[in-house]
């Protein structure tokens, strides 16, 4: 099964370094949240683990083709539908059938509706939709939870305790609470510690 | 990829996509140069094939901004540069798909757009030939470009002036070509120049865009 382990980790953005000696191993079926106040590096963190960025120091280790990257932004298509957006998505991750994310995702009602007519929440919705049909065991999620409802939160929720059911593992930005999710790796600056241990396979390194 | 290639097409043709719209700035272009030149005929069929080339690339620099911009700022690139695509491929097929919606419309209608200029039948063969032969460079350059200035806010005069004096080959061979098809002379040379930019311009830059794309998305 898929396994991401970071050792040493030291990440930067414009030259200006953010995090220090980062060390953490997610196993399948564990979800790790990240917090830290605003610009502490919790983004560049994830976009680092991504690939998107090269590490400053140390080194980050996962199965190859594992992971799945969701940020800010959802790349959504705004001309496209629901559908034509997921299946494009589904297509390039070689995977067929989106039916089983739009229902999970309660998208079934909105398929045919361009992504330009979507709300805020219902265009987030077709982004975590998308993790779902990239078949990828690794979620790395940037605020997952952004301008999602109660309802719709609670949807992503089960959505996640299913994948992490599944085997499947998650890294997590986001302040909000999400249900279930209890390893918590709190940033501060140089500096990183784990406040809740449920299980020891999820060891932090020296930080300095 | 072959997806990709066809998402960009359809989203070319719909709302905001601006397919037609090299297009209909190739006309107009076409149409102002007898204004400001005058109207004598064989002074017209002269300047033609430059005229046209030159039209053609500026047509062709109009959409290049949105290649990599409108991808990059909805998140879609930082996406489909953590999908299993390489994103050489990724550059390539949207590069690709620029020319089938700029490139190869203009060469379709450059001898249409060439009768107003007065440009005789033979010599719009020719024409036809050169930009058929050397548009696809004029796109994968241009994505180059784009690759370049893909984070910037309003990039698309820093894209004018990177790619701009990129095209003075191109232009040079693709303009020659026509313009010795319209004297009759042979064009073989100037042709044979302008695919080798063409083919090089194919094989080499979507590893350095790719890597340009990459640097930017860091």
């Amino acid at each position: 099964m898929a396994e991401l382990k970071v050792t040493d980790l030291g990440v930067g953005r414009g030259g200006l370094p953010l995090l220090r000696g980062l060390s953490f191993t997610l196993s399948p079926g564990q979800a790790l949240m990240l917090r830290g106040a605003n610009g502490i590096g919790k983004t560049t963190l994830l976009r680092t683990v991504a690939g998107l960025q090269r590490p400053e120091a140390g080194q980050v280790k996962v199965t190859d083709e594992a992971l799945a990257f969701s940020g800010h932004s959802d790349g959504v298509k705004a001309t496209m539908t629901v559908t034509e957006n997921l299946s494009f998505w589904a297509a390039v991750f070689g995977q067929s059938g989106i039916e089983d994310a739009l229902l999970d995702m309660d998208l079934l009602a909105l398929a045919e509706r361009p992504a330009r007519d979507l709300s805020a929440g219902q265009r987030r919705r077709l982004g975590l939709a998308r993790l779902l049909v990239t078949g990828r065991p690794i979620w790395l999620l940037d605020e997952p939870t952004v301008s999602l409802d109660v309802a719709s939160a609670t949807l992503f929720e089960t959505v996640l305790s299913k994948h992490l059911g599944q085997g499947g593992s998650a890294l997590i930005s986001s302040h909000l609470n999400i249900k279930g999710m209890t390893d918590v790796l709190t940033l501060t600056p140089y500096r990183a510690t784990i406040e809740t241990l449920t299980d020891a396979s999820l060891g932090l390194g020296d930080a300095w | 990829m072959i997806r990709l290639f066809l998402r960009d097409l359809a989203l070319s043709v719909r709302a905001g996509g601006g397919f037609g719209l090299a297009l209909a700035f190739f006309l107009i272009i076409v149409t102002l140069v007898p204004f400001s030149i005058g109207p004598d005929p064989q002074l017209l069929a002269r300047i033609a094939p430059g005229v046209l080339w030159l039209g053609a690339l500026l047509a062709c620099l109009l959409s290049l901004d949105r290649l990599f911009a409108l991808d990059f700022e909805d998140g879609t690139l930082d996406l489909l540069a953590t999908a299993p695509l390489p994103l050489e491929g990724v550059v390539a097929a949207k590069s690709l798909a620029h020319w089938i919606t700029t490139g190869l419309p203009l060469t379709v209608a450059a001898p249409l757009f060439g009768v107003l200029l007065g440009l005789p039948g033979e010599a719009a063969v020719w024409l036809v030939v050169s930009l058929a032969l050397g548009t696809p460079a004029l796109s994968f350059i241009g994505g180059f470009g784009a690759a370049l200035t893909v984070g910037l806010k309003r990039g698309g005069l820093l894209l004018s002036l990177l790619v701009l004096p990129l095209y003075v080959p191109t232009l040079i061979f693709g303009a020659e070509a026509a313009s010795r098809g319209l004297a009759g002379l042979n064009a073989a040379t100037p042709l044979a120049l302008l695919s080798g930019i063409t083919l090089a311009s194919l094989a080499l830059l979507p590893f350095v865009s790719a890597a340009a794309l990459r640097a930017n998305l860091r």
